[in-house]
């Protein structure tokens, strides 16, 4: 064992217990599951903005079927909770899609616990999104709009091409909130036994008993990806930004 | 001593009421009043123009301790304004302020507007405070609109509860900081003859101001400020009608 | 009938309920969806399931009123920790609008904190950091799962509702600042005065919003053992023999409560937005 790990274990001695800085097992599982949770955060981020996009379009649809389904969407997920949306998919949903065979002949499920959580999560996440997009489209004026029809820019190009860089810009704030509490929401995947994470830090507290020292490093952590995320997104909102333009 | 208590400051009437001496104020690196002097007598009504940026505004916040200047002296009936253990209760029963956005609080009728400083700040007895309240809205021609809130009043109705509520405080000089600025054409006079009621009152008035005619009619002296310095002044026949540094001429061409 | 004549003896509910200031619901017709949703789900297990079991529909029905009471549950957890924090949070924040930064220093820390930390592991926090129960004296105050779960998800609420309150403060026009500053009221005169009063309204649509969170999260409880109407639903499954199919039908039913519940409250608040923005 190096001198960085006995370090660590003489202090586990003295009271504060860091395994995953000593132990190869627990450091294993440990950035397994922050490896996990950064995935699931990635992923939930992409689907999410991208659900948000084309919910955004749908709602200002002139097709009555685009905007009741946009709205009937938003609406069931924001006002029903994230938990009990993650195991309405995983234990009931599961159920109904097909089985596959592995090499043994073991029918396993279609789509894993991750798989689930990442479906779940993006959709919840995707109706706080197209509520954001939306805000930000009907920030920009209607000459705006006009001014890109009178040029002969077909809808889906005017979208493309003016009204969702302005829009972006203007609900960047808003988008960055919802991104970092979608980070703290990759937590409920824990539910359904998804190692990431504050799943394996349970496990580990559970072995060990260190209870407050994986409380500690888990609220560090999350401070952490929080803070690398708002910092991208403040780089994001300078790397966009036009002179004169914005508040 | 308590808050506010007035302590003689061997200031008398024949001297001048607010006096500023080689002011300098910067903010950051960018400096914006370059050594201004000025003085101003009892009962003397001064405007101060020139083109933007030039300093007027920073001037007259340095007046009532609102901004903090760097160096120079600012008195107002000897008090020393750039004391850094200031008593600004005590300054501010002295000094005034209107502004170009009124600043009315949104969240109380024009009355409570003029009744809320003497009552909270000088503690004086409400019966007196709404009796004074009552006569300041009647003077500034706004009887009948008392209960009314800001959100419900004209640009010009709401400058002259500004002006009423800055006069509860029995001020000895009033600071106007471009306050016809913001208003339509046709209000902006209802606002002008307040103030020159007030100045043939005997109120001493520091104008900061665009309204040349107003300032040619109603002012003492004329102030012109550039890039942070007093160009020229004069009294108001000799300023407009022959004014002497070729900076003061352009300008005049500009806005006459 | 006279052609344009209101007769004045029942007036239509919608009106009186507006003329109350309630939130008036309009069912329209995508509002069928939500009942169809369910029945679909309710459908397709029966479709999956023993034809000779009881139907599901019937099976929700004869648990309803342990679900229900359940749910209740959870609301009270969610007015309980919502009271709890907003009065933490409104001196939070008022702290962080100090001007002594010995006093805004820790406060900034302690809402960063608290913000950026996920609500599950402050429960986690919560549950694990406090003991079972409080010896005072001769007295033994019990510490049940759900006033944990209170006072973690009261963490949370402070120190939103701590930005809440900061935003709205610096929400305020400097000119207000400037011109109560002019008349001479000291600082603490102006926040109480003058600049508090006006933040009122701004803070309410962000403050209900954050209810409507609140509210979700208290299923989070579940996770640490509280019985609410999560854990109910478990336990009801089980009690029905542990058929797979029936948790779509029974967790679909959670979600209708919540949404019966949390869709008027947001229709209020986006009304309020529009009200307070519009002023």
């Amino acid at each position: 064992m190096n001198g960085f790990a006995s370090f660590f274990q003489h202090l586990a001695a003295s009271g504060i217990d860091l395994p995953y800085l000593y132990d190869s097992f627990d450091a294993a599982r440990f950035w397994h599951g922050l490896l996990l949770t950064i995935e699931l955060s990635v992923v939930t981020i992409a689907a999410s903005t991208l659900i948000g996009i084309i919910g955004a379009w749908m709602q200002a649809s002139r097709v009555a079927v685009a905007r009741g389904i946009a709205n009937v969407y938003v609406e069931m997920f924001r006002n029903t909770p994230p938990l009990v949306q993650i195991y309405f998919f995983y234990f009931g949903m599961s159920t109904l899609l097909p089985t596959v065979q592995n090499a043994y002949g073991q029918h396993l499920p279609l789509l894993g616990g991750f798989a689930w959580a990442a479906l779940s999560l993006s959709l919840y996440a995707g109706s706080f999104s197209v509520e954001i997009f939306r805000s930000g489209i009907e920030a920009i004026p209607n000459a705006t709009s006009e001014a890109a029809e009178s040029l002969g820019f077909t809808r889906i190009k005017a979208y493309q091409h003016i009204i969702l860089p302005l829009a972006i810009r203007i609900c960047l704030p808003a988008l960055t909130n919802n991104l970092v509490n979608l980070i703290k929401t990759t937590t409920l995947a824990y539910a359904i036994a998804v190692p990431e994470l504050l799943y394996v830090s349970g496990q580990i507290w559970s072995d060990r008993g260190n209870v407050p020292e994986m409380m500690v490093t888990l609220l560090v952590i999350y401070l952490v990806l929080v803070g690398i995320l708002v910092a991208f997104m403040r780089g994001l909102e300078r790397a966009l930004k036009k002179p004169g333009l914005g508040t | 001593m308590p808050r506010g208590d007035d302590q003689p400051t061997g200031w008398t009437p024949d001297q001048p009421i607010v006096h500023i001496q080689d002011l300098h104020k910067a903010f950051g690196e960018v400096e914006v009043l370059k050594g201004v002097s000025l003085d101003v007598a009892k009962g003397e009504v001064i405007c101060i123009i020139g083109p933007s940026g030039s300093g007027k505004s920073t001037l007259i916040r340095c007046v009532n301790a609102l901004t903090p200047f760097q160096s120079g002296t600012v008195t107002l009936m000897g008090i020393d304004v750039g004391d850094p253990n200031l008593d600004k209760l005590r300054l501010r029963k002295h000094v005034g302020m209107v502004f170009q956005q009124y600043n009315l609080f949104p969240h109380r009728t024009a009355l409570q507007n003029v009744m809320m400083a003497p009552l909270y700040v000088l503690k004086r007895p409400k019966a007196e405070v709404e009796a004074q309240a009552y006569a300041l809205l009647k003077k500034v021609r706004l009887e009948g609109r008392e209960h009314a809130y800001p959100g419900e009043m004209s640009g010009g109705q709401q400058q002259r509860v500004a002006i009423a509520r800055s006069l509860a405080m029995q001020p000895d000089v009033m600071l106007f900081d471009e306050v016809t600025a913001a208003l339509d054409p046709e209000t902006v006079k209802e606002v002008l003859v307040t103030i020159r009621e007030l100045a043939q009152e005997g109120m001493t008035c520091l104008l900061v101001t665009h309204e040349m005619g107003f300032a040619r009619e109603v002012a003492n002296h004329i102030y012109f400020t550039d890039r942070g310095v007093i160009v020229e002044h004069g009294p108001p026949d000799q300023f407009f009608r022959n004014p002497s540094d070729p900076r003061t001429r352009a300008f005049l061409n500009q806005v006459l | 009938m006279s052609e344009g004549r209101i007769l004045p003896v029942i007036h239509h509910v919608g009106a009186v309920l507006k003329a109350r200031g309630l939130p008036v619901t309009r069912l329209r017709a995508w509002h069928a969806l939500l009942p169809l949703w369910l029945i679909l789900a309710g459908a397709t297990a029966h479709a999956a399931s023993d034809p000779e079991a009881p139907g599901v529909l019937s099976i929700l029905l004869r648990w309803s009123p342990l679900l229900l009471r359940g749910f209740v549950f959870n609301i009270i957890i969610s007015l309980l920790s919502m009271l709890l924090g907003t009065i933490l949070g409104l001196w939070l924040g008022l702290a962080l609008v100090s001007q002594h930064s010995a006093i805004r220093a820790p406060a900034l820390a302690a809402t960063e904190f608290f913000r950026n930390a996920p609500w599950l592991v402050l429960l986690f926090f919560v549950t694990f950091m406090l003991p079972f129960q409080v010896e005072i004296g001769h007295f033994t105050i019990p510490f049940p799962g759900w006033i944990k779960a209170v006072l973690g998800l009261a963490l949370a609420i402070m120190a939103n509702v701590a930005e809440i309150v900061r935003g709205a403060v610096q929400s305020i026009h400097p000119g207000q600042w400037e011109a109560s500053e002019a008349l001479g009221f000291t600082r603490s005169q102006q926040m109480w005065r003058i600049i508090l009063p006006q933040c009122i309204k701004r803070m309410i649509p962000p403050w209900m919003n954050l209810y409507a969170i609140v509210t979700m999260s208290t299923t989070l409880a579940s996770i640490i053992g509280v019985n609410e109407v999560v854990t109910l639903a478990g336990q009801v499954q089980a009690a029905e023999g542990g058929r797979t199919d029936l948790l779509a039908p029974i967790y679909g039913y959670v979600l209708l409560l919540f949404f019966i519940y949390s869709y008027p409250i947001s229709v209020w608040t986006r009304r309020l937005e529009r009200k307070y923005a519009t002023r």
